[in-house]
């Protein structure tokens, strides 16, 4: 059996500038920053997951940054979503930086990559999700039940189902996974 | 009495409570069944077989339905915070559940409460609750696996997906890891790590690794983690001194993953199957098999 594992670094172009002043959207659930996300990213936003500033963590929760100008209009985007936040708040302290970092193990017939504390495994050949591995919140056994034994382009994503921060890890994994096989 | 705590993958499940048994790969209690998959479910298999094999009374479950919403684990947090006094384990272990720091706090009012205290072990989601709200050091043992382990390292970060990058999920940086969950304070007063080492620790030492047999396709397998937990709880509310508990459950976990010569596509109950036969060449001499494979740091 080969071995390989190594990191590698995840940092999306479409990043904020450092000297941009921004906000946080607060929502009362992961789901809701799951969707909001991708409403603003398919509406070309600028914006970005981050963790939320100590004053408002729960345990297991998203924020979504954002450049403070564009406040009006991503507001409005949201609401025509129907994705609206619950707070706007400026950005007084730093925020937490989600995991960029991916770890990648090639069992021969399998990879398997893992991002924080999620792993997602692949049979390389048939690209069936054979194994989904880690995590703790809850939805990580409903997501291994629906995605697991199916091929991952026609498995559901991670985003589309889950709901948590676990959930949020495994797409990363899952992104990096479609990524590496479809090389 | 060994109760257990978690969730199964059903938003329809409601709040359930019972003595486990198991039928094949249907985990059975009170008037339900559910399928053994990665989980609590693989937890509490574990759990039952384990318990089988010592002869002591079996498991005890609570179990209720969330796929990640949180309203099942808000409900079970609540249950519990009202309800558990009416049936005071020796051994409580919680595991898949939102983290959700202030319903955690609750529940350990309540547990603390009690007349006798259990010996607490948390993993998983209630694991990520316990440090989160600083509350890490009122538990007898939490089983994290290398991920885990950095999290609870990184002082700042509320859950795994935060921790920063400087502190990189290296097997070979686990003994430093461990120093930092505990010079922080976010470590129980036991830990056993899960990884291509197995590393047993009491209040900062390592006093044990466990590193054969190597499978190494077991990490990719869903529930491998969640079998070791089963199996130490089991093998603690027998009577188990924590630290022999946790070495022979790495040790068993390891034997039952090669007695099943698993690829990274086996599932978890193939593994689980193998558990008795495993403590069985563990336990069957005495536990002395165990000295074999441990060593001290």
């Amino acid at each position: 059996m080969s071995f390989a594992s190594f990191f590698r670094s995840r940092r999306s172009k479409k990043d904020l500038p450092r000297d941009v002043d921004s906000g946080i959207l607060i929502f009362d659930t992961t789901s809701e920053v799951i969707s909001a996300e991708k409403v603003l990213k398919e509406n070309g936003r600028q914006i970005r997951v981050m963790g939320p500033p100590p004053e408002v963590q729960t345990g297991c929760d998203l924020v979504i940054e954002f450049p403070h100008m564009e406040e009006l209009d991503i507001l409005r985007t949201l609401k025509e979503a129907g994705v609206s936040p619950k707070d706007v708040v400026p950005v007084s302290s730093p925020l937490l930086r989600p995991v960029d970092l991916f770890n990648i193990k090639d069992f021969g017939g399998h990879l398997m990559v893992r991002a924080a504390n999620m792993k997602i495994t692949v049979d390389k050949k048939s690209l069936v999700i054979v194994n989904i591995s880690g995590g703790g919140c809850p939805d990580v056994p409903y997501l291994a039940s629906e995605m697991t034994g199916k091929n991952m382009h026609q498995a559901p994503s991670p985003n589309d189902i889950g709901h948590t921060l676990c959930a949020y890890a495994l797409q990363l994994a899952y992104e990096e996974i479609m990524k590496r096989c479809s090389q | 009495m060994l109760a257990i705590v978690g969730t199964v993958p059903d938003k329809d499940f409601p709040i359930t409570h019972g003595e486990l048994s198991l039928d094949r790969d249907l985990l059975k209690f009170s008037s339900s069944s559910i399928s053994v998959n990665r989980g609590t479910s693989a937890l509490m298999a574990a759990a039952v077989v384990t318990a089988d094999m010592l002869g002591t009374q079996a498991p005890y479950g609570f179990l209720a339905g969330d796929i990640g919403h949180g309203k099942g684990s808000r409900n079970l947090y609540s249950y519990l915070t009202g309800h558990i006094h009416e049936f005071e384990p020796n051994t409580l272990t919680f595991h898949y559940l939102q983290p959700i720091a202030h319903w955690h706090d609750k529940v350990l009012n309540a547990v603390m409460a009690l007349r006798g205290k259990p010996v607490l072990i948390a993993d998983a989601g209630f694991m990520y609750a316990a440090k989160m709200s600083g509350s890490a050091r009122s538990y007898d043992l939490f089983t994290p696996d290398l991920g885990e382990l950095a999290f609870l390292a990184d002082e700042s970060s509320p859950h795994p997906f935060y921790t920063r990058g400087f502190i990189l999920h290296d097997e070979n940086k686990a003994p430093d890891l461990i120093k930092r969950a505990y010079n922080h304070g976010n470590a129980a007063n036991n830990l056993l790590v899960k990884g291509r080492h197995d590393y047993v620790v009491h209040k900062g030492k390592i006093t044990a690794t466990v590193s054969a047999p190597s499978v190494e396709a077991l990490e990719a397998i869903g529930g491998t983690g969640d079998t070791i937990t089963g199996i130490v709880s089991a093998l603690i509310s027998a009577g188990y001194e924590i630290q022999k508990a946790a070495g022979i459950a790495a040790y068993a976990n390891r034997l039952a993953g090669e007695y099943a010569d698993p690829s990274p596509a086996t599932s978890v109950y193939e593994i689980i199957s193998c558990i008795p036969c495993a403590l069985d060449k563990i336990l069957g001499k005495d536990g002395s098999r165990i000295k074999e494979v441990t060593t001290h740091a």
